[in-house]
């Protein structure tokens, strides 16, 4: 299944490594950050309306 | 029905709610085909080895990269002119999917220029260019976060964002005509596409389509959490005030 | 206008005022540096218009947070914005002032600094004018990051990351010139360019400043 990547694997899997967690570390904090804005604006939401 | 009706929150909220979903599951089925078949099924280059494979990252995130300022660049225009929120926080959620995008050209750069330059950094003028843009994006987030008053903090940071792009495009020429520079033309380059042979071109295309896609669902998805983050401070003055 | 650059020149050489604040900081940059590179002589001529105009371009970088702030403090500036002359011109009149008490003792230091790093001769007067040229253009620059940050407790390391990358054409051009006239090249492109920047940025960058200032005083 994996490829032969020849002399260069590691060259090749770090890069790939490094964009991934870059990437995913983005996408992770992105949606973290907006469930705990909306979790917060949905209890200042309810403060509001009682 | 114009676009500037999306410059309505809560128009732009309800459109938005369902759309960025499917814009992120659709970036994330591009990537997945798109690197998946660079990765595992295009051969090596005959001179570059299997090192070709970095360019599915490298060329798309570079392209996002500066594609991302343009953006931030048309969005903080748009404020200035015609004073809509929605579309300084728009820049504003934009400029770290942005900076993110800079490291990972830089970073994949580096990693590939190790084996085929022989050095992990030169400074070339490509490279040296991406670095400059990474400061102006450090700078511009940094701005945003220094000031307090959301509205000042969207002026400045517009203002900020045009002078920048004047002198970013300033210093890719002077760059140029500082140091000549290694990046390749022929093997590599995109400029001439018909250079790259389509067994490489087309699994790009696709990861190029992933990478400008997860670029527009993550800037959606940020700009409602700014919107949101938004009125959750107006609610909380409110109740001070009260 | 006039009158804001002569308020500031008399500020700016009164006691306290940090005149020479920058010449002397340019001094120490220069002697310390055969510290680092070694006592070499064809080394050091090598690096020294490169050196000698980073170090103008740092020590330009120290007196800016000064700029505008002081005056925001005691209340000045709004007083300058409600003034008759339109806040391009106070803005414009700043920079001119800044450079003056920086760039331009700058200029006239960095031949003699020079000898210190075995410059090789015709290079001094090519330093000094590309220094003359381009100073102008750091203090334009600087002019308007001090504007951006103005408002802000501790603009001083913000206004140093938003203002240095602006200063990178200046300073390939800059350098450039000291460079090419240090080696007896022919240097016409990058002085042309380097008065370019400089001569855009006199034109366009006050009213950037302008702008901030106003957006900062609302």
């Amino acid at each position: 299944m994996m490829p032969d990547l020849g002399k260069y694997a590691a060259e090749v899997l770090t890069a790939y490594a490094a964009s991934a967690v870059l990437l995913l570390g983005l996408v992770g904090l992105t949606l973290w950050r907006a469930a705990r804005v909306k979790r917060a604006l949905d209890r200042a939401e309810g403060r509001h309306d009682a | 029905m114009s676009i500037w009706s999306y410059a309505n929150p809560a128009k732009f909220m309800a459109t938005t709610r369902r759309l960025t979903p499917a814009l992120g599951a659709l970036a994330a089925l591009c990537l997945v085909v798109g690197l998946v078949w660079g990765f595992f099924f295009t051969p090596d280059d005959y001179r570059q080895g299997a090192t070709v494979k970095i360019i599915y990252l490298h060329v798309p995130s570079a392209l996002m990269a500066i594609n991302g300022w343009l953006m931030m660049l048309v969005a903080s225009l748009v404020w200035l002119v015609r004073r809509h929120h929605v579309s300084a926080l728009a820049a504003r959620a934009a400029a770290p999917v942005g900076i993110t995008m800079t490291l990972i050209a830089l970073v994949t750069g580096a990693v590939w220029g190790q084996p085929m330059w022989g050095t992990w950094w030169a400074w070339d003028p490509r490279l040296t260019s991406f670095l400059i843009l990474f400061l102006f994006y450090l700078g511009y987030i940094a701005l945003w976060e220094a000031i307090e008053d959301p509205d000042t903090a969207a002026d400045l940071t517009s203002v900020l964002c045009l002078v920048g792009s004047v002198f970013a495009l300033l210093s890719r020429y002077a760059v140029n005509f500082w140091n000549q520079g290694l990046h390749q033309g022929a093997s590599l380059s995109l400029d001439a596409e018909e250079n790259v042979a389509d067994v490489f071109y087309f699994p790009l295309l696709v990861s190029m389509a992933g990478f400008v896609l997860l670029f527009v669902a993550l800037v959606l998805m940020r700009t409602r959490t700014e919107i949101r983050a938004r009125r959750l401070h107006a609610l909380r003055l409110r109740e001070r005030m009260a | 206008m006039g009158r804001v650059i002569a308020r500031d020149l008399r500020l700016a050489f009164r006691a306290g005022g940090g005149f020479g604040l920058g010449l002397a900081f340019y001094l120490i940059l220069t002697v310390l540096v055969p510290f680092g590179v070694g006592p070499a002589g064809a080394e050091l001529a090598r690096i020294a218009p490169g050196i000698l105009w980073v170090g103008a371009l740092l020590a330009c970088l120290l007196s800016l947070d000064r700029l505008f702030a002081l005056d925001r403090e005691d209340g000045a500036l709004d007083l300058l914005a409600t003034a008759p002359v339109p806040l391009e011109g106070v803005a414009l009149g700043k920079a001119v002032a800044h450079w003056l008490t920086t760039g331009l003792p700058l200029s006239l230091a960095a031949p003699g600094l020079g000898v210190l790093l075995n410059l090789p001769w015709p290079g001094h007067l090519w330093l000094g004018l590309s220094l003359l040229l381009g100073t102008p253009a750091l203090s334009l620059i600087g002019a308007f990051g001090a504007a951006l940050t103005v408002g802000l407790k501790r603009g001083g390391l913000l206004l140093s990351l938003l203002v240095l990358p602006l200063y990178v054409p200046t300073l390939i051009f800059g350098a450039d010139v000291a460079r090419r006239g240090a080696e007896g090249m022919a240097l016409g492109a990058p002085l042309a360019l380097l008065a370019a920047v400089s001569a855009g940025c006199l034109a366009l960058l006050p009213f950037a400043a302008a702008g901030a200032l106003r957006i900062n005083l609302r």
